[in-house]
């Protein structure tokens, strides 16, 4: 058996924070790596490596026996690796045919023009798409099939390629189970032919049954590869997690009280959330966890009114919602601190104080004109971003893009405590800010519930919901898929959910 | 079983044919105001004088397409009328040297405007409002603000007719058919539609964007020395406000005819329709004997209405854009008509 590709010592860094820590793996022709870990492992950014999306730090890659440098995705797969990616790189304002050839169409001459020969390209995509199962015509264009239909069409476009090496990047969330079976058989049926491939999914079971070796990363390293047989799925999952925590959480100083302030009641959206129920109570800190792409930001961004649901109701405070919008949400006391600080949360020109003032403005305009007072609004700020301990100078004149992570995060909340809200909708507040900074959101979170505010506290770090909440939901394709209270916590029973392992065929 | 599966869809059909439709009611209202209108001299008439903004209508298309603007086209067509024209006065240049002079001014005029956008990252409009000030301003300073009239040969050239059609209609349709041949048949132009889409995308899928970006003002500067040429020869002096302002009805006029200023959506016929549909706007207000003030708001108003119907067309689009999570068995029926071939 002939090595075909060998990833020796790769680390990549972002922001001097390690994603990829000295990582390395093998691959043998004609075989299927399954690459497992917990979001944040760094599974991404290692595939990303590897099809020549970012560069390595240091370290060096051998691909058919020869030093395999990628400066860019084209690099890659000219080099013979194709890269099905989660999210779908397709047009859809193109056709089938036009999308599967559209950086080399095949030509035929008139005259001195190099033409569109439109009947082989008809030809040879009936062929494509009929290797991947797929019963469409050519000349249908991609936004009128469904998810599955177009996953499909890219998993086509990546296999006329003819690489010896293919990478799926969680090739099944959007494919039926009928399509999913379809997908296995062509991966068995290219393995025979001595394909390679990496098989990316969070379904262990989907790994578990595909992959011939399989390799677990965490914290950005490689924590072993292994021949499949010596996996099941309960070793998987713990070699996953493992990680202690200690002094990382500050204790929590109130318990809960008996008020609910927010229910939700049956809310449902075809194809992106199905029949959600749950309960925040006041000083309440509820923790919503799934993995990526369950549909935890889709549900937040609809509970405060960003996107339209189907059915069910929203009960704020005792008061059914009736307009479901951000300015009405506003208006009960809902504050919703985005998981995209740099691109929906914070203003990263202006100043800090005008950026907390933000939500609050109304509130301090006054006469018939609305004039703004600018000396209250900046009192106020002043005393927001003193209670949150914000590190900055002047808050008048400092533009929120010069503050670290942490402090752009406490500018974010400090922005709706001057609205006075009873719930927070916390999306992934701690992404990418340091420890140290993380504990004061930490702290901050525990001092608004002890307040009797209710938190929905959105994250995909287990850990830090564990360590936080009353309470931890967990989502998995769009539906609540288990509620753990605080003295059933337990990290693999809690991942095993959001895996669906328990009862469940998927 | 085909046919019965499809469910016909009166706004979707609305929306996706709004010009033609468009075209036809006003074409009617006209005609039931005043019989004169309908006559196929008056007709011939009012798509000559839309010719050049036909022209110069195509050229912008391929630059929205690419979810670009071109800013500069109207002082395009006067820096390359003023730069050929003056060479036919004092040279005496004959009419096809200068048009081709002419052509090489836009073209050279559209590459300044690509190497900005592409090499040194400027958003477009930034550009050619840049060189919108800057082409007017070189023309002016060329010509010293004087009017230029034009030789008696270009008068007779702007008279061709060709078995009785006049010469700016016939360029019109060349261009026009040239390209749709380029759009639809060559992978440049499906590589247009792709950058419009997404670019991100297309530069995963190995797409030269900068090349395709580059080559729609290339065009679009081509187009509009072209139209320039076209409008002189039938007006025959090129004054300091020549072709001012034709920018807008450029943009209009395609985005009347369905191309979208967010990319990726449009083709040729539908610009085509939209500039004549203007200038028959235009012709019926005087026909009419509207109060001649309020046509340009008559005008606006058309306008309005149109790219009213592309942000409802591009809201439409962005519901079926959503991101999915869970699989959707029946999407394809939820969102659209099923696909043809599922039926057999």
């Amino acid at each position: 058996m002939t090595t075909l590709l060998e990833v020796q010592q790769i680390t990549k860094a972002f922001f001097g924070v390690a994603a990829v820590k000295e990582v390395s793996i093998t691959l043998e022709a004609g075989q299927i790596l399954g690459l497992i870990g917990q979001n944040g492992a760094g599974k991404s950014t290692l595939m990303n490596l590897i099809g020549g999306v970012v560069q390595p730090d240091s370290g060096t890659m051998l691909f058919k026996g020869a030093s395999y440098t990628p400066r860019n995705p084209a690099g890659a797969y000219h080099a013979g690796i194709a890269f099905i990616h989660q999210e779908l790189n397709l047009f859809t304002n193109l056709s089938i045919a036009e999308n599967l050839f559209i950086e080399d169409f095949p030509t035929r001459s008139f005259g001195p023009l190099r033409l569109v020969d439109r009947a082989a390209v008809q030809q040879r995509t009936k062929e494509m798409l009929a290797k991947v199962g797929l019963n469409l015509s050519p000349n249908l264009t991609i936004d009128r099939i469904s998810p599955g239909e177009r996953q499909l069409v890219e998993i086509a476009k990546a296999l006329h390629l003819d690489a010896p090496l293919i990478i799926f990047d969680e090739p099944t969330t959007s494919l039926t189970a009928r399509e999913t079976e379809r997908l296995f058989t062509l991966m068995n049926q290219l393995r025979e032919q001595g394909r390679a491939m990496i098989y990316i999914s969070h379904i262990l079971n989907d790994v578990l049954a595909l992959a011939n070796s399989i390799a677990v990363m965490r914290d950005g390293q490689l924590v072993t590869q292994e021949p499949r047989q010596n996996f099941d799925v309960k070793r998987m999952i713990s070699l996953m997690v493992g990680r202690s925590i200690d002094n990382l959480y500050p204790p929590r100083t109130a318990a809960p009280q008996s008020q609910t302030l927010l229910e939700v009641d049956g809310v449902s959206a075809k194809g992106i959330v199905e029949n959600i129920h749950l309960t925040v109570k006041r000083g309440e800190v509820v923790g919503l966890f799934g993995l990526m792409g369950s549909g935890r930001t889709e549900l937040a961004r609809m509970l405060f009114g960003m996107d339209s649901i189907e059915s069910g109701s929203l009960t704020i405070n005792g008061q059914r919602v009736t307009r479901f919008t951000p300015r009405e949400s506003i208006r009960q006391h809902v504050a919703f601190v985005t998981e995209n600080r740099r691109e929906e949360g914070l203003l990263m020109n202006i100043s800090i104080a005008d950026n907390v003032a933000l939500v609050a403005l109304p509130e301090f305009a006054r006469t018939a004109f609305q004039v703004v007072d600018q000396s209250q609004m900046r009192d106020s700020a002043r005393h927001a971003s003193s209670i949150l301990q914000l590190k900055s100078g002047d808050i008048v004149q400092q533009p929120a893009r010069s503050l670290s992570g942490g402090n752009q995060q406490k500018v974010v909340i400090a922005k709706w405590l001057l609205a006075n809200p009873a719930i927070f909708i916390m999306d992934e507040p701690t992404r990418g800010i340091d420890v140290g900074a993380k504990y004061e959101i930490y702290s901050i979170i525990d001092q608004l519930a002890a307040n009797g505010s209710g938190i929905l506290f959105i994250s995909s770090e287990l850990e830090e919901l564990i360590g936080m909440c009353d309470r931890i939901l967990v989502m998995s394709r769009g539906e609540i898929f288990g509620e753990f209270d605080r003295d059933q916590f337990n990290a693999e029973t809690i991942l095993r959910a959001a895996f669906r392992e328990e009862g469940d065929s998927l | 079983m085909m046919a019965s599966s499809r469910r016909w869809k009166p706004t979707q059909f609305l929306l996706n044919n709004s010009t033609l439709i468009l075209f036809l009611v006003v074409f009617a209202l006209f005609g039931l105001s005043s019989p004169r209108f309908f006559t196929s001299e008056n007709t011939i008439n009012f798509i000559k004088q839309a010719s050049y903004t036909g022209i110069l209508a195509v050229g912008m298309t391929f630059v929205l397409l690419t979810a670009g603007i071109d800013l500069s086209v109207g002082s395009n067509m006067y820096l390359s009328a003023v730069i050929s024209g003056m060479l036919m006065r004092s040279i005496g240049l004959d009419v096809i040297p200068a048009l081709i002079v002419a052509l090489l001014v836009g073209t050279l005029y559209g590459a300044i405007n690509a190497f900005f956008i592409v090499y040194l990252r400027i958003v477009p409009f930034m550009v050619t409002l840049s060189t919108l000030v800057i082409g007017r301003g070189i023309g002016t300073a060329l010509t010293e603000s004087q009017q230029i009239d034009l030789p008696e040969r270009m008068a007779s050239f702007g008279q061709i007719n060709l078995l009785g059609i006049p010469i700016p209609i016939i360029v019109f349709a060349i261009i026009v058919l040239v390209s749709y041949l380029i759009l639809t048949r060559l992978p440049i132009g499906r590589q247009i539609y792709a950058v419009g889409n997404d670019i991100e995308a297309a530069k995963k899928a190995g797409i030269n964007t900068d090349r395709v970006i580059a080559s729609v003002y290339i065009f679009s500067g081509f187009c509009a020395a072209l139209a320039g040429f076209i409008l002189a020869s039938q007006v025959i002096r090129i004054d300091r406000s020549f072709a001012e302002g034709r920018e807008f009805d450029a943009i209009a006029a395609s985005v009347l005819g369905g191309t979208s200023l967010f990319g990726g959506v449009g083709n040729v016929f539908g610009p085509m329709l939209g500039a004549i549909l203007i200038q028959m706007v235009q012709t019926g207000l005087q026909f009419n004997q509207v109060n001649l003030y309020l046509q340009p708001m008559v005008r606006a108003l058309i306008i309005f209405i149109t790219v009213f119907f592309d942000s409802l067309r591009e809201s439409n689009l962005a519901k079926l854009k959503r991101r999915f999570i869970r699989p959707v068995e029946e999407a394809g029926a939820m969102l659209h008509d099923p696909p043809e071939v599922k039926g057999k």
